[in-house]
């Protein structure tokens, strides 16, 4: 493939959206380009957006399945806000995207799909193809289907077979455009279907024709190019949010020395990291799928009480249904991680959309005063990060850690300089001892843990339980001034856990309004405060990862900044727990639409803040 | 095995029992506090988990490790201790309404699993802690404080529950009768996997005389049909012959004795111990007592480490430097 007669032009950023039918093989379709793009060195984010349906129905604007991404020479750090390119699958899959493509943008369609009865059944009334609707766009209507079932003519498929192969030839047809190179893909593909010689064929051939086809065809004038990005030496490697938890849980329990115990029920958009850690069996990691996400939560704290590493992994409503377990794991004082990975809510809400809602339900969500640790991942791969922070933070303080992602950074992926091992934190443990007149409520006066004693230690045996206990021996005790005291040394347990301090970047040092997050919101707030200070305005900008505690300096940092604007993805939940605890006022942004911010509508939110007065 | 032989009284906590004078609860805590000792493990690698309810604060007064955990969930708990300690014999307290109402989901789930639990299930058929409402395993049109008009609920019979949930041992027993209640113990902690053991447990505050037709001297030897695997079963009136597919009661004066079903609880089909179980009703004039089910079932704990064995020794133990460059990678220079 290397008659590249056409012109090529260098690009700087390309923001690319496959949309088709659930059916079509659009995720696989995105990840595939992903990581072509990923090995050239752009930088680059994605987002799938699917339905919750497994398989709605065929052509209907309700199966339509997306997956974005934006690469670049240049620092990524949001999935983009509009599309350079749509490739639209069927007639829904145009109608479903169309609204978020400016003008001036390229369309591909595959024409062949553009069948009346196609578009009647999502309500175009005539061909948008044909009727000049899409005038103002770059619109190359392309046989998809019909060239895809004409080069794989020669093999033993039935059309409905061959048909299947349609992605791969959009796929070749894109990496063409882009210059992606096809090495990857094919040995992925050869690795897939290593049994199905014929399946493999199609969908090489199907591959092979679409970029032959954007070669050859004049409906394509030239290609493009987008240099690589300049990033810091190493190895990397494209990693999802999912993936990036389950390894930091399998490197921090071999930090710590401690068997992986994993006690998950499957809900969405959780279930990849019970998928990817039952994977890992040679690193002594226990998946344990429970009858519900009770058992999950419970079995999990067993496994703990035992001298397990205790993981159980869920969304909103599992972290419902665990409250009363991780109540009780703020009384036994065990190491616990709850993974919630939130999607929309209430109730089952949005559950392939994300959303920062269960925040207070993180926080609070549990009877009497029940402190835990809150922490958040900002980015995919600092997901890797923060699982390692949370295995840290309960090993060494025997507290429940709710470590919360969601849905975009969940699904979403970023290239990852895969970090070195030996810069690893040793995070080992230190069991109970056998003694004489052994405590079990007796604190280590630094970090207030009681001490972690498990199960087959000699002259250590003690009874725990959610009943309140008398300080140091643990005895049942319901004496009014133990409560009240075990109740305020609970919460100073918390409070006292050794968090690292916010780091505010603001590069003038004189900026007037700052632009504080948490979770997800990380890259959409990067992106916006690139483009104000490259508009020419002072900004500051900060992230919160830690929420129970918060760093320490946070309170002078929200008393630097005359102005602090916190865009969340829920009606203000941060800024709540922020006015209550600093008495700072807080100017909220605030959409709940199951989307990541646009960087456009930050920046904007931002000018309203910056020039109001 | 111990170096010195434990005594009850090693068994036995510091701490004050707490239940009301004549409860059941006293002669199951006595009977097993004796019977710990001939297990011949050391208190340490023994573990007593319950859930809420009145026999629930049985943990704390054994001296071995313990915990009183929440309501309905000691099965689940139990399992994440069990398959990650297999090291460790956990018995599970519970009761009627623990087992049956609010934790009727792990129960069976651990049953169905068969992990390495030995569930011990107080059924005294009332709420006791909450002060006298019906249970799950209340006769149907029981007056209560929840149900002044009578309850309308068919109540659980719970080894009916636990044969149809898969548990490879299940047995019943009764509170007063110490010989036979440390008896099944003895077999269920020789048993592989899940036991089930349905205590009949006397309430004497809300419930008082409720299992008093096997209990009574008057009444009891004509009403437990006495299960022991290899003889026959029966009562001093009544004994049980075969009727086609299923079990039927006779009187013995009718048959000779050689007619009579004699006990198999090894017997692979489940629905010979489920025909068992249907023999009596919330009336208990003829309750079978014993082991009903005692089969070999793989358990989940070691399934679970035979599997994680299997991998380490197929691919070798985990790298962690590996895991992480696997995949699609590239380099930066």
């Amino acid at each position: 493939m290397s008659l590249m007669s056409k012109p090529i032009v260098a690009v700087k950023s390309v923001v690319i959206r496959f949309a088709g039918d659930s059916g079509d093989g659009m995720q696989l379709t995105g990840d595939r380009f992903t990581m072509d793009t990923a090995s050239l060195g752009n930088d680059l984010s994605t987002l799938p957006n699917f339905p919750a349906e497994i398989r709605a129905p065929q052509g209907t604007l309700l199966g339509v399945s997306s997956f974005q991404l934006h690469f670049a020479d240049h620092h990524v750090r949001t999935a983009g806000d509009a599309p350079d390119v749509l490739v639209a699958m069927n007639p829904a899959a145009l109608k479903a995207n169309i609204k978020d493509i400016p003008r001036g943008a390229t369309i591909i369609v595959d024409k062949d799909e553009f069948t009346s009865r196609n578009l009647t059944k999502v309500g175009y009334e005539t061909n948008p193809l044909e009727d000049g609707s899409l005038d103002s766009y770059k619109l190359h209507a392309v046989a998809l289907t019909s060239m895809t079932v004409s080069a794989l003519s020669e093999l033993p498929l039935s059309r409905k077979e061959a048909e299947r192969s349609k992605n791969m030839f959009a796929l070749g047809l894109l990496s063409w455009m882009y210059h992606r190179p096809t090495e990857a893909t094919e040995a992925f593909l050869k690795a897939k279907f290593s049994k199905k010689p014929d399946i493999l064929e199609a969908n090489l051939i199907a591959y092979r024709t679409g970029w032959n086809y954007g070669e050859t065809t004049e409906d394509f004038a030239n290609s493009y190019e987008i240099a690589s990005a300049h990033m810091a030496p190493g190895t990397y490697k494209n990693i999802g949010g999912n993936t990036a938890l389950a390894y930091g849980l399998v490197a921090a329990a071999h930090q710590a020395n401690l068997p992986l115990f994993l006690g998950s029920y499957p809900i969405t958009p959780a279930s990849e990291i019970l998928h990817e850690l039952s994977k890992h069996k040679k690193f002594g990691v226990t998946t344990f799928q429970a009858e519900d996400e009770i058992a999950a939560v419970g079995s999990a704290l067993g496994a703990s009480y035992g001298g397990a590493l205790g993981v159980t992994t869920t969304s909103g409503p599992g972290l419902a249904l665990k409250g009363e377990t991780i109540g009780l794991a703020v009384m036994l004082e065990l190491p616990l991680i709850i993974v919630n990975v939130q999607r929309g809510g209430p109730s089952t809400g949005l559950p392939t959309k994300t959303e920062q809602a269960d925040l207070l339900q993180a926080m609070f969500g549990r009877n009497g005063e029940s402190p835990t640790a809150v922490i958040a991942a900002s980015t995919p791969s600092d997901c890797f990060d923060m699982a390692m922070e949370a295995v840290r933070i309960a090993t060494t303080y025997r507290v429940p850690v709710i470590l919360l992602s969601d849905g975009y950074i969940a699904n979403g992926s970023e290239p990852w300089k895969i970090p070195d091992v030996k810069d690893f934190p040793d995070l080992s443990v230190e069991f109970a001892k056998t003694q004489e007149n052994f405590m079990p409520y007796e604190r280590n006066p630094e970090t207030l843990a009681r001490p972690w004693a498990i199960p087959g230690t000699k002259g250590i045996e003690h009874r725990i339980g959610g009943i309140e206990k008398q300080d140091k021996t643990g005895a049942i005790n319901y004496e009014p001034a133990n409560h009240d005291f075990m109740v305020r040394t609970r919460q100073a347990k918390v409070d006292g856990i050794e968090v690292p301090d916010i780091v505010v970047d603001d590069p003038t040092g004189d900026a007037q309004v700052l632009f504080l997050g948490w979770g997800s919101t990380y890259g959409p707030i990067a992106s916006a405060v690139e483009t104000l200070r490259n508009n020419g305005e002072k900004i500051a900008q900060a992230h919160i990862k830690y929420i129970a505690p918060f760093p320490k300096n946070l309170a002078a940092i929200l008393e630097k900044y005359p102005k602090v604007i916190t865009p969340e993805m829920n009606l203000g939940q941060l800024a709540m727990l922020l006015r209550s605890k600093y008495m700072k006022d807080i100017v909220g942004y605030n959409m709940v639409r199951g989307l990541p911010f646009t960087t456009a509508e930050l920046v904007e939110a931002a000018m309203g803040v910056l020039h109001n007065d | 095995m111990t170096d010195i032989a434990l005594t009850k009284k090693d068994f036995t906590s510091d701490q004050e029992v707490r239940w009301c004078p004549g409860c059941g609860d006293y002669s199951i805590l006595s009977s097993m506090q004796s019977f710990l000792p001939e297990l011949g493990i050391e208190r340490e690698n023994i573990v007593f988990i319950s859930g809420i309810g009145c026999s629930s604060r049985f943990p704390y007064y054994l001296n071995t490790f313990g915990m009183h955990s929440i309501h309905g969930r000691a099965p689940a708990i139990a399992s994440g201790l069990a398959i990650s300690r297999p090291d460790l014999t956990v018995f599970v307290i519970t009761g009627d309404g623990d087992a049956l109402s609010i934790g009727g989901n792990h129960l069976i789930h651990a049953l169905r699993r068969n992990v390495e639990l030995k569930i011990l299930l107080f059924n005294n058929r009332i709420y006791g802690l909450t002060k006298g409402q019906y249970s799950p395993a209340s006769e149907q049109g029981k007056i209560t404080k929840s149900t002044p008009y009578g309850s309308l609920d068919t109540p659980f019979n719970p080894v009916s529950l636990a044969l149809g949930a898969e548990a490879s041992f299940v047995a019943r027993t009764i509170d007063s009768d110490r010989k036979h209640l440390t008896e099944v113990l003895r077999q269920a902690a020789a048993h592989k996997g899940s036991a089930l053991i349905e205590i009949y447990q006397n309430c004497p505050i809300f419930n008082d005389g409720a299992f008093d037709q096997v209990k009574d001297n008057e009444t009891k030897e004509g009403s437990l049909l006495m299960m022991v695997h290899g003889q026959p079963i029966k009562s001093a009136t009544t004994g049980v012959i075969r009727e086609g597919a299923s079990l039927k009661l006779v009187d013995l004066n009718t048959v000779d004795e050689s007619a009579l079903v004699v006990h198999d609880a090894h017997d692979p089909d489940p629905s010979y111990a489920f025909s068992l179980s249907r023999l009596s009703g919330s009336s208990l004039e003829h309750t079978p007592i014993g082991v009903f089910r005692d089969v070999v079932r793989p358990s989940y704990g070691a399934m679970v480490h035979e599997q994680l064995d299997a991998v380490i020794a197929k691919d070798g133990p985990g790298n962690i430097e590996k895991l992480l460059n696997s995949g699609d990678t590239w380099v930066v220079e």
